[in-house]
């Protein structure tokens, strides 16, 4: 086991600056009305550095460096970007432990997960992009002889793209990847609640990048990610939130017209069918770590597989085996990687989980195991802890159908195939979903009856760059993860060439 | 008739904080990951809301010379039409395009589950 130093203390990986400016046309530059505010961290609820409150004036500042640079980026050889992108993952991987402890520190989330996903799979995906790239082709069609129809990939310019917290700097990568990959210069956003790690990264990588291609505001919604989202001067915006601001930012881009993509969240049916139990082996032994995976990043994702549906042959042993599971998770301090699960990332995101195990509790749901706020004492006394929670009830119960963005699980029997296919689709959402199965034909069909973008079977939370990601109804727009979001960067210019010296007689 | 939403004193001190700032207000209840499962407070109209949604309550507010409205989409209410609802306010952090987060709190609601005769009433 590591225990890694807090930051700033003797021994630590990471230092943080006491302050972080805007990061505009390759350097720092102090916000145009000169005011900050204090990040604390979820780990122990202290402020560990302030932070740029940006506003309108930052923001076209940021947009006038991605204009100039815009331009010559997205002329560079194919071969030249992706040098760029394969350079920056090798950055991130000499510096894997300093950016997994700065992401621990700034979120919350347990350090073996920045150490072993996160920041991993933020390195292979900037990879991935840089060998998409080589690999897109153009088109050549011949109409007729003599008529020939060119179709190039072109980068849409400049695009605006708003960060969640929950990964913040796996989802900065998901979205500034595919972007630099096609030759975009990018205004970026990071969460007001995790606004440090992406600067960390930039200390690290900044340099592999011309002045401009990338800048980041730091700042509030309303006041920094409004002005952004809601420029005639971006090409297309990316968000990744809720529902409500993801249609706010849609009613912005109308007004501009100009695409967006969305990613919204889900509600995520995770369906056992009876023959998991068939045998106490390796395939069972997964699929009970495949229903705990409620827990991963403390719940706080949007695939968060929340909703356990399991069918009433094994409901009671299953149930009994991954509540033991449940309770194995180990709490406390986030930069131990003995810890297995950290912090909520705000106050706010742990009084929110607290008000929906309340209303629970209220509609008759049984708590298996948690239900409360976690103490941990100590240094972390203040830090945002919430106990790994296992509810039984039913799908029309608001905890099956509410985003709680925490270590919640919400669990519900079924009957037959068509019982759970019923209940897994009755919901508003449609990222993901898991089936397990020892049946290849009931996985398969399950797999393809569930209305969700991604459909895990016999697995759970991978995200592996070349695997598309992205939602089925209220869940978004788009799919992240995979080549074809370079379409969602790009442009499409026709040639149409005639190579005949003959006219067409009209006129 | 049975509130559908109400608001905390706490909840209401905010409002007027927020309406001498940026006028008139509105909340439309978000879904979803992140901020989301949350109230958002707009200045009013910011927001277009259309036929996909439901207009649950004008909040009446001491201090606020108009009502705020509260809105949800429609499809979002069948599943919370069981319970009313109480404006809250946190101490917090971030909460998507809503004005409340750089005074560092945040709008949070909290639930009840109406009576058989409150669900009654607003239901038939």
């Amino acid at each position: 086991m590591t225990v890694y130093a807090a930051p700033g203390t003797d021994g630590s990986v990471i230092s943080f600056e006491s302050r972080y400016d805007h990061y505009i046309g390759g350097e720092y530059v102090p916000p145009a009305k000169g005011q900050y505010f204090e990040n604390p961290s979820p780990v122990n609820g202290k402020v560990f550095c302030e932070v740029a409150r940006g506003t309108a004036e930052d923001v076209e500042k940021a947009l006038d460096a991605a204009h100039g640079a815009a331009p010559a980026w997205g002329r560079t050889s194919v071969a030249e970007r992706a040098n760029v992108l394969n350079k920056i993952a090798d950055r991130m991987e000499e510096n894997l432990e300093l950016l997994s402890v700065a992401e621990s520190w700034d979120n919350g989330k347990a350090v073996r997960e920045c150490l072993a996903a996160d920041i991993p799979l933020a390195i292979d995906h900037f990879r991935y992009f840089a060998g998409a790239i080589r690999g897109q082709e153009g088109g050549i069609s011949e109409i007729e002889e003599g008529l020939v129809a060119y179709h190039f990939h072109e980068p849409l310019g400049v695009v605006g793209q708003i960060i969640p917290w929950n990964f913040p700097i796996l989802m900065a990568v998901w979205k500034l990847a595919p972007a630099l990959a096609a030759g975009n210069a990018v205004v970026l956003k990071p969460a007001e609640q995790t606004p440090a790690s992406i600067h960390v990264l930039l200390s690290v990588i900044g340099d592999l990048l011309p002045a401009g291609v990338l800048n980041v505001v730091n700042g509030f919604g309303v006041e920094a990610g409004k002005p952004l989202a809601s420029s005639p001067r971006i090409r297309k915006i990316a968000f990744t939130g809720e529902t409500t601001t993801g249609r706010l930012i849609m009613q912005y881009a109308s007004e501009n017209i100009i695409p967006v993509t969305l990613e919204l969240g889900g509600k995520s049916p995770n369906i056992f069918f009876d023959d998991v139990a068939a045998a106490d082996d390796a395939f069972y032994d997964k699929a009970q770590e495949g229903f705990t995976m409620f827990a991963l990043n403390q719940g706080e994702v949007c695939t968060c597989p929340s909703r356990a549906l399991v069918q009433s042959g094994i409901y009671d042993r299953f149930l009994a085996d991954v509540t033991r599971r449940t309770e194995l998770i180990v709490q406390g301090n986030p930069l131990e990687t003995a810890t297995t699960m950290g912090a909520q990332a705000s106050n706010d995101q742990l009084e929110k989980i607290l008000s929906y195990i309340d209303i629970g509790k209220q509609e008759g749901a049984k708590i298996r195991t948690g239900g409360a706020r976690a103490e941990v004492g100590g240094d972390l006394a203040g830090g945002y802890y919430v106990q790994p929670t296992i509810f039984e009830g039913d799908n029309k119960m608001r905890i099956f159908q509410e985003e709680i963005f925490g270590p919640v699980v919400s669990v519900a029997r079924f009957d037959d195939y068509a019982d759970a296919i019923k209940t897994a689709n009755d919901t508003l959402y449609g990222l993901g979903a898991g089936v397990w199965s020892r049946d290849g034909n009931t996985a398969y069909k399950a797999g393809r009856e569930i209305q969700a973008g991604r459909v895990w079977v016999n697995n759970y939370h991978a995200y592996p760059a070349h695997a598309a990601f992205g939602g089925y109804k209220q869940s978004g727009i788009g799919r992240e993860n995979h080549k074809m979001m370079l379409d969602h960067y790009q442009q499409t210019k026709n040639l149409l060439v005639s190579y005949s010296d003959k006219a067409l007689g009209f006129f | 008739m049975v509130d559908r939403v109400s608001h905390t004193p706490e909840a209401a001190g905010l409002l007027r904080r927020l309406r001498e700032s940026h006028g008139p207000l509105m909340f439309h209840q978000s879904g979803g990951c992140c901020d989301g499962s949350a109230p958002m407070c707009y200045p009013a109209g910011e927001f277009k809301t259309g036929g996909s949604d439901v207009l649950l309550q004008e909040l009446e507010v001491d201090g606020v010379d108009e009502p705020v409205p509260f809105w949800m989409s429609s499809s979002q209410y069948q599943y919370w039409k069981h319970t009313a609802l109480t404006v809250d306010v946190v101490p917090g952090r971030g909460s998507g395009f809503s004005l409340e987060a750089p005074e560092g709190v945040r709008f949070l609601i909290r639930s009840r589950l109406l009576t058989d005769e409150e669900y009654a009433e607003l239901h038939g």
